[in-house]
């Protein structure tokens, strides 16, 4: 089996402007040694395929209610492996509702259903030998307002991994905690109060503690619903510049109503509205060439 | 291996959560059986006499328990009359000057009256009342459930009163209304349902307290008015009748209870439905 | 009160004020020595529950001094409990008060958590209205009418199902269990307290149970944890000080149960070891004894069990309050 570290080694990639959004960076598999430390052995439930094998998000015909309230209507959409897709649209058309029907968080409300499919790596998530606990590791989320647990920063990160039995024993999971807060760029800044609670760093790394919660479980696919609407414009660069380095390694999904974040970070758009798939493509074609008029509205601004 | 480890959280998730069920039955049942043996005992027992008569001498049947109601009615009904003008009085107080540390001393005092046990209060009002009247009395009963009516009604009427939006206050004032009068003439009437309701549940609670009037009003098998002699009430009697060895009055005791019950039901629904609380009164 | 500067119709001029001391006084000043007096009514109304409480202390430990002095510190390590000779010891009060308590608790806790979380996080809400409401009715039955089920339904069934087995079975290894199975008993006492506490103590767990924040839940079970997992991680510990106060509440309630206990807890002054032998508490033997005591002594000594009953519901009931208080002002920064 390949060497997990030689796997995961890729060099950082600083964010681009609006200029150059969408090219694809090849994934680079130059198998260089980097100076991170040895990723901890965490066994995987067995899927079709190994690690490499793109995974996608694929939605068919899919429709939510709440009550009697349609808000998604008949959404198709394929989320590619390793790229960053953006969900756009004005307030209410649907986009935060259909990413937390990824993760069948909406099952957390009462009196609401669906039609249609979405479908991970090809499994139904909603077939009835779907493990939805099972389904939350493999997708993460990462909340609009950071919510860590009033705990240590280091219980923090370790929770997932802990209450998953990711790892056997107190070396491992040091190491992962270490490893995950590495990925999301906070190492640096906590490394010397790990723990210390988790309330009292700033909105910005508090958020990006968030991310190295979710990472810790070690995820397929990241959903991000407007993960920086409520930081300064500084931590929101640096999400930014987190999501792009991210996204060589998971599949993420980013909810955003700031359309210039859209536009700097993610390679692939779609514009939501009214609970309606209205166009999906490359962003740089989404920003400059839209084919749909709403879209070509929304984007200069006619509303929302 | 994760698979297994999956499996075991998944039955432990549905043990437990299936516990918290067990939980609730088994706190819902007792209600439930409770019920249900006061409708079979009692409902039987249920008469005209038992309206109607009063009690039988000791060991014969055919007795019934109306003085007992009339008892209870003549203790509730004193005891608001002394209990819920100084008890709203004290709640307007405590709405008005809660954040000052004397306001914030007298809710204090307040909650930890609303936890003595209710004996307590029977002998406390025994050795003020009952010593210095020289025997058991309506008076003394009434006042030991005024004693704990009084606690009881000022914080419901603290939380009623400040409810009222300080618009409403501040309405009044701007109008050039005194403080006593945008007190008295607009806020408490703003309040008036809610403390109502609060007076209701409390007159409720004191109906089927049998401890506090032990020693103080202490029973009378036969028809009383007089403040100054003792008086027979509903609990009493039910207590009286529990731990005897007839089963006539066993059965007359469940019927009691019943009559006690359907009552504090009734006046709890009553009040629920002026004012539809949102809030819990402690 | 402004003058009336109009002109009564027919053009005649305003009549002349009256000269009163009262419109010697300018109408704003009026106004505020009316608020001066109320004030001064209201904080006086405030006044009447610490004096009522006050007196209450006063009128019981006076009562109780006699004894007090008469005994001293013996009083509540003696274990005798003879009215004919005289020998007045509290032993056996404070004990059967504070296992039935205790043990109440140790019932009641868990089922009022287990609820509080089934209806918090579990029970639709066509299911757990109709619960919640059960839960409040439970809380409106009267102690006596408690007792009387106690006495005939209750003591028969724990003497039949619970005692009686395991008495047998583990009477002689287990001294919890020992002895003959009374019925009326310690364990009848403290389950029939648990039941009456359990809606008090469930109330409190529910309020604090709902009020943690939505998106910590969220953000355990968007982790990959069970929903059980979330609720013991997550949502117990953030309402663990609300559930130990609202407990604390429950076992000031426990501690002064008068009625219910009397009658099914048998009313032996004793100290057993074995849960299943009659007790007797502080509250009952008030009830019992009371009305009967003859001589000073004997009543000067029931009124230093009132005393010493009213001491610590009275320590246990301030500090269930300053929890409840301390929780409900970190609510508020949350």
């Amino acid at each position: 089996m390949e060497d997990p570290t030689v796997a995961r080694a890729r060099t950082p990639h600083p964010p681009t402007h609006a200029g150059t959004v969408g090219r694809e960076r090849a994934a680079t598999s130059t198998p260089e040694t980097v100076v991170a430390p040895p990723v901890p052995q965490v066994s995987h439930p067995s899927e079709s395929g190994s690690r490499e094998t793109a995974v996608t998000v694929e939605a068919t015909d899919f429709s939510f209610w709440y009550g009697a309230n349609q808000a998604l209507k008949q959404i198709n959409l394929k989320v590619p492996s390793r790229k960053v897709t953006a969900l756009i649209g004005p307030s209410g058309c649907g986009k935060s509702t259909f990413l937390r029907s990824i993760n069948r968080m909406n099952d957390l409300i009462p009196g609401t259903r669906h039609d249609g499919d979405i479908e991970l790596d090809g499994e139904s998530l909603f077939s009835p030998d779907q493990d939805v606990v099972r389904l939350r590791r493999r997708v993460g989320m990462v909340f609009q307002k950071s919510n860590p647990f009033p705990k240590s920063i280091f219980e923090n990160v370790a929770y997932g991994p802990r209450v998953n039995r990711l790892v056997d024993s107190r070396r491992e999971l040091e190491d992962l905690v270490e490893h995950s807060l590495k990925r999301a760029a906070l190492w640096d800044e906590v490394k010397d109060r790990l723990d210390k609670s988790a309330l009292g760093l700033s909105g910005g790394q508090q958020q990006r503690l968030c991310i190295a919660r979710a990472l810790a479980v070690e995820p397929e696919v990241v959903l991000m619903d407007e993960p920086a609407s409520a930081l300064d414009p500084i931590a929101t660069q640096k999400i930014e510049e987190l999501i792009y380095e991210l996204k060589s390694d998971y599949t993420i999904v980013i909810v955003t109503h700031n359309m210039q974040q859209a536009a700097r970070v993610s390679d692939r758009t779609a514009f939501f509205y009214l609970g309606e798939l209205i166009e999906v493509g490359n962003t740089d074609v989404i920003f400059t060439n839209p084919k749909k008029e709403q879209t070509e509205a929304y984007i200069t601004g006619r509303f929302g | 291996m994760t698979d297994a480890i999956n499996r075991r959280r998944k039955i432990q998730n549905t043990v437990w959560l299936t516990l918290t069920g067990v939980a609730s039955l088994l706190v819902v049942v007792p209600l439930i059986l409770i019920f249900y043996h006061l409708i079979s005992s009692g409902a039987g027992a249920l008469n005209v006499a038992f309206f109607t008569r009063l009690p039988a001498p000791v060991g014969e049947t055919g007795g019934g328990m109306a003085n007992a109601l009339l008892g209870t009615a003549q203790l509730v009904f004193y005891a608001g009359l002394f209990g819920i003008p100084i008890a709203v009085a004290v709640g307007v107080f405590m709405a008005e000057a809660g954040r000052t540390r004397f306001g914030s001393f007298v809710r204090l005092v307040a909650d930890v009256m609303n936890g003595i046990p209710s004996i307590v209060v029977g002998i406390f009002v025994w050795a003020w009342v009952v010593v210095a009247m020289g025997g058991f009395s309506l008076l003394a009963g009434a006042i030991a459930l005024a004693v704990m009516l009084i606690p009881m009604v000022a914080r419901t009427t603290e939380e009623m009163v400040r409810l009222v939006p300080k618009e409403l206050r501040e309405g009044g004032q701007a109008l050039g209304f005194t403080r006593w009068r945008t007190t008295l003439g607009i806020v408490l009437p703003a309040a008036k349902s809610g403390i109502l309701t609060g007076v209701l549940v409390a007159l409720a609670r004191i109906a089927g307290e049998t401890a506090p009037l032990l020693f103080t009003a202490f029973g009378n098998p036969f028809w009383e008015w007089r403040l100054n002699e003792p008086v027979a009430s509903l609990p009493l009697l039910i207590y009286q009748y529990a731990i005897s060895p007839y089963d006539d009055w066993h059965r007359q005791a469940w019927a009691a209870s019943l009559v006690l019950i359907g009552l504090v039901l009734v006046v709890n629904v009553l009040a629920r439905s002026i004012f539809k609380n949102p809030y819990r009164s402690r | 009160m402004a003058s009336r500067a109009e002109t009564t119709p027919g053009g005649a001029p305003p009549a002349a004020p009256k000269k009163s001391l009262r419109a010697l006084v300018p109408s704003r000043a009026r106004g505020n020595l009316a608020d001066q007096v109320y004030g001064t009514l209201l904080q006086g109304c405030g006044l009447i529950l610490p004096l009522l409480f006050g007196f209450m202390i006063l009128q019981i430990g006076r009562e109780a001094w006699f004894a007090v002095s008469t005994f001293g510190g013996g009083f509540v390590t003696s274990s005798s409990w003879n009215p004919v000779s005289g020998e007045f010891g509290a032993l056996p009060f404070i004990y059967g008060t504070i296992v039935s308590s205790f043990l109440a608790l140790a019932i009641a806790v868990p089922l009022s958590v287990g609820l509080a979380i089934f209806l918090t996080e579990l029970a639709p809400l066509w299911l757990a209205r109709p619960i919640a409401f059960a839960t409040e009715l439970l809380a409106a039955i009267p102690s006596v009418v408690y007792g009387l089920w106690g006495i005939f339904v209750l003591v028969p069934f724990l003497r039949s199902t619970i005692q009686e087995p395991l008495s047998e079975a583990l009477g002689g290894v287990i001294p919890f269990f020992a002895g003959p199975a009374y019925g009326f008993s310690i364990l009848s006492g403290a389950v029939i307290i648990s039941i009456m506490i359990v809606p008090f103590i469930s109330a409190v767990a529910r309020e604090v149970l709902e009020a943690v924040p939505r998106d910590q839940r969220e953000a355990a079970l968007a982790l990959g944890a069970t929903r059980w997992e979330m609720t013991w991680h997550v949502a117990l510990p953030y309402a663990l000080p609300g559930i130990i106060g609202g407990s604390i509440l429950g076992l000031g309630r426990a501690l002064g149960e008068t009625m219910a206990v009397t009658m099914v807890i048998g009313n032996r002054p004793d100290i057993p070891v074995s849960l299943f032998a009659p007790g007797y508490t502080m509250a009952s033997v008030l009830a019992n004894e009371f009305a009967e005591a003859t001589g000073d002594l004997y009543l000067s000594a029931l009124m230093e069990i009132a005393l010493i009953l009213f001491g610590i519901t009275l320590v246990v009931n301030v500090l269930a309050q300053l929890l409840v208080w301390r929780v409900s002002k970190r609510g508020g920064q949350a």
